[in-house]
């Protein structure tokens, strides 16, 4: 396929590796005293391990995995939600398959789905649109999640119900922005970074200058990375070359897919569609001002929230999260995710306890996938 | 759902709603193309798009990716040359 054995090239890597080992050196990190570099999105913590990258690079760099799984911090409280309207009767509960396993505290979705909820799960939010267009009779919703990558289609999805005026659609807004949890990442006093590889799809859609503030504001190199292995490990390159040269800047690394701009046409969509909530409730982060989106009021006739008097528009609400799980504390950078407590030991992928675990984007399900099993077991 | 997948667009199937089918490794699914359009719907056929849950969500750019390749080929090459390099510094001392 093109575009993506060409970022695979072993020749490569190692050189890249090599030149990491150097510059790692050269500003004297060691194992002791690592560079941290957090890698914000799920999908770049997945390729991490997928490769091997971090066992690959020189001792002295450590990866942080970030808050940029959508599933994994979606709080508990939704997935309830979730499952409320999914059990309401005539409902067709859409949904993409990871966010079927996603422990509410009625379950998941796919318990629901097990105890008779019409819940199914589609490639695209089109699909949704087209079993609404099958199925007049019935309500179809479609439960809109993820950060800037996903929320043009569902904007898009939604205008094109609009236009041609399908009333038994809409969409129950979960979707997420990445700037502000960076933010609040930056601010808390814990948190001790050095630098970011930024993500990549995201990118694709708000430009490379939403994140002018990390370098500018908070003096943080941040590279915006693609997804195959050259790309990481030439992004975790240009993040070193920044620290060593006392550089703090955006750059972009992804330049075949992001454009330094964005992509207008989508952000047009989503400026049509959906406004800032206030704010919003984050899986181990609390509640975050202006990270998330909710549907305008011009719209309202799609809005799930609005059809069924669910979530936000019922008042704001919130669901501990279960015993002992430390998801929040893995998400911060804090502990790794063989330091909770329930690694292993009630929380695996099979019966995932906290979110980390359900998603494949998520650092515990990561640790354990490609090498976590053996350190729990030992 | 995060993680998109390049793919060509080989033909427009519906204009109005700007719909194209793609090839993605193989496997043809019909793709919305309304975020990458900027001109006649058929000039995208053809092109290398990366998809994202039914959208093209971004035009790959070829100029871009050759770039960032000849700039890895070249650390590639390099590398190469420093390795032998200092495999010709450990035969000598080996030699000494
Ligand atoms: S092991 Fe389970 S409970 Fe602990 S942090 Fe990971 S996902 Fe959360």
């Amino acid at each position: 396929m093109r575009y993506v054995e060409e970022f695979r090239d072993p020749k490569a890597a190692r050189a890249l590796i090599a030149r990491i080992a150097e510059v790692a050196d050269a500003i004297g990190a060691t194992k002791d005293e690592p560079v941290r570099i957090m890698e914000i999105c799920g999908g770049h913590t997945h390729a991490i391990f997928r490769y091997g990258l971090d066992k690959l690079v020189h001792e002295g760099i450590e990866f942080i995995h970030g808050p940029g799984c959508p599933v994994c911090v979606l709080p508990m409280a939704r997935v309830d939600e979730c499952v409320e309207i999914a059990e309401r009767p005539g409902v067709i509960f859409t949904t993409f398959g990871d966010a079927m396993r996603v422990p509410g505290t009625k379950g998941s979705l796919m318990q629901a789905k097990a105890r008779g909820a019409d819940v199914r799960m589609v490639y695209s939010p089109l699909d949704a649109l087209e079993l609404a267009r099958r199925n007049p009779d019935r309500e179809v919703v479609f439960f809109g999640l993820g950060f800037e990558t996903t929320t043009p289609s569902t904007a898009l999805t939604l205008l094109q119900a609009a236009r041609e005026q399908i009333p038994n659609f809409s969409i129950f807004c979960n979707h997420i922005t990445v700037p502000p949890p960076l933010k609040a990442l930056l601010d808390d006093p814990w948190m001790m970074l050095d630098g970011f590889v930024g993500p990549g799809h995201v990118s694709m859609v708000i430009g490379v200058h939403a994140y002018d503030f990390i370098a500018a504001d908070y003096g943080k190199p941040i590279v915006v990375a693609g997804f195959e292995p050259l790309d990481l490990l030439q992004s975790v390159l240009m993040v070193l070359e920044q620290i060593r040269y006392g550089r703090a800047e955006v750059e972009n690394q992804y330049a075949r897919v992001v454009p330094e701009h964005g992509n207008p046409i989508s952000l047009k969509a989503i400026d049509e569609v959906y406004e800032p909530r206030p704010s919003f409730e984050w899986r181990g982060l609390g509640e975050i001002d202006a990270s998330g989106l909710r549907i305008r009021p011009a719209f309202a006739a799609w809005d799930a929230e609005e059809k069924f008097g669910i979530g936000y528009a019922a008042g704001p609400r919130h669901v501990a999260e279960p015993e002992g799980c430390a998801c929040g504390q893995v998400m911060t950078g804090r502990i790794k995710p063989t330091a909770c407590p329930r690694f292993g030991a009630g929380c695996s992928p099979e019966t995932p306890l906290g979110a980390l675990m359900v998603s494949s984007e998520g650092a515990c399900a990561a640790y354990w996938q490609y090498g976590g099993a053996r350190v729990a077991a030992e | 759902m995060c993680l998109g997948i390049p793919g060509r667009i080989v033909a427009i199937t519906d204009e109005a709603r700007q719909m194209a089918m793609a090839d993605v490794s193989g496997v043809r699914r019909e793709v919305s193309v309304a975020c990458v359009v900027d001109g006649p719907l058929d000039a995208l056929v053809g092109e290398w798009v990366l998809i994202h849950v039914g959208f093209a969500m971004s035009r790959i750019n070829e100029d871009e990716a050759a770039r960032t390749l000849d700039a890895l080929r070249e650390l590639g090459e390099a590398q190469e040359a420093l390795d032998a390099m200092a495999e010709g510094a450990k035969s000598l001392e080996g030699m000494s």
